[in-house]
């Protein structure tokens, strides 16, 4: 299985996800925003960072480089892309999913392992998983998912939340909201929920020794579903 | 032509940086602000002499770039 990892001026957990995404079976290549085309992946990872400094909003100068177009027009065509934290920026910046994420509530830059609960696993990331609540880990200042009442509706009706934040025994209650996000929402799908965007970092759990290993669960059956 | 927008997060969006700039206001001895909201202000220089083609392009920059129209607003303010 092959992934692509695009790597933005500020990205800085490309290496991270291509240490994961190697680790877990894929071959991965890294992609520079400059170029034009997408080399043939089954996955795109757009990762965590600070793309372009965070100038203007997270995410909206990165969603329009030039591999940017290739990445939109692979989503569009049914392609699996992934965004996590700033990647969830620019997916929400380029249009690919619903919403828009704000500055945390408390305005603190939050880095601390959360869980969170996943809702639906009908889609080609979360099959398979026998179980349902995840520790990851999160560290962003712009994680508060936000969007208007009639997004928020076409979203609950479509079934395009991914996770939620949540307790370790699953339960999505305010208290355990790190960041002041809308209903708890950690992760969100697009409509056809092959692209998915989420503020935890699953490639930062990939390491029974160094931190935990819900995210290898994660990788190893992401890759199984792609198989 | 230099034109000018702003950029305002939308009524219903709560802004954090507002709420915080408001209580040190009040901490300072500014005790009546009902409310404050943060935004953004933008200068841009455009190759237009027609103020109303140059307006039109600032426009367009702010749909496709300058703001986000799920939570900000923008308005021209001034074209000179």
């Amino acid at each position: 299985m092959k992934s692509a990892v695009i790597t933005f001026p500020g990205s800085n957990c490309d290496r991270d996800m291509h240490v994961a995404l190697n680790k877990f079976g894929f071959k991965n290549q890294m992609v520079w925003h400059n170029d034009n085309e997408l080399p043939k992946s089954d996955l795109v990872v757009l990762p965590g960072g600070f793309s372009y400094g965070d100038y203007l909003r997270c995410g909206s100068m990165a969603s329009k480089s030039k591999i940017m177009q290739s990445v939109i027009k692979f989503a569009k065509s049914g392609g699996l892309v992934m965004g996590i934290c700033n990647g969830f920026q620019i997916l929400v910046e380029s249009g690919l999913v619903p919403g828009v994420l704000l500055r945390n509530k408390y305005l603190e830059f939050i880095c601390k392992n959360v869980f969170v609960k996943i809702d639906n696993k009908d889609n080609p990331y979360f099959k398979n998983l026998d179980k349902e609540v995840f520790e990851f880990h999160i560290a962003h200042n712009e994680g508060n998912y936000f969007c208007t009442n009639d997004q928020l509706k076409e979203i609950e009706d479509n079934n395009q939340v991914a996770i939620y934040y949540c307790n370790d025994n699953g339960k999505t209650e305010e208290k355990f909201n790190p960041n002041g996000s809308l209903k708890n929402i950690a992760g969100i799908f697009n409509k056809k929920k092959n692209v998915l965007g989420m503020m935890p970092h699953p490639e930062r759990m990939i390491d029974k020794s160094l931190s935990g290993e819900d995210g290898s669960l994660f990788f190893k059956n992401l890759i199984n579903n792609i198989k | 032509m230099k034109v000018s927008a702003i950029i305002t997060l939308k009524k219903d969006v709560l802004d954090p940086q507002g709420k915080v700039i408001h209580q040190t206001l009040d901490g300072m001895g500014f005790k009546d602000v009902n409310e404050v909201r943060q935004g953004k202000y933008f200068e841009i220089d455009v190759r237009e002499n027609d103020p109303k083609k140059a307006q039109k392009i600032v426009e367009d920059m702010c749909d496709k770039l300058l703001a986000n129209l799920v939570i900000e607003n923008y308005k021209i303010i001034e074209i000179q």
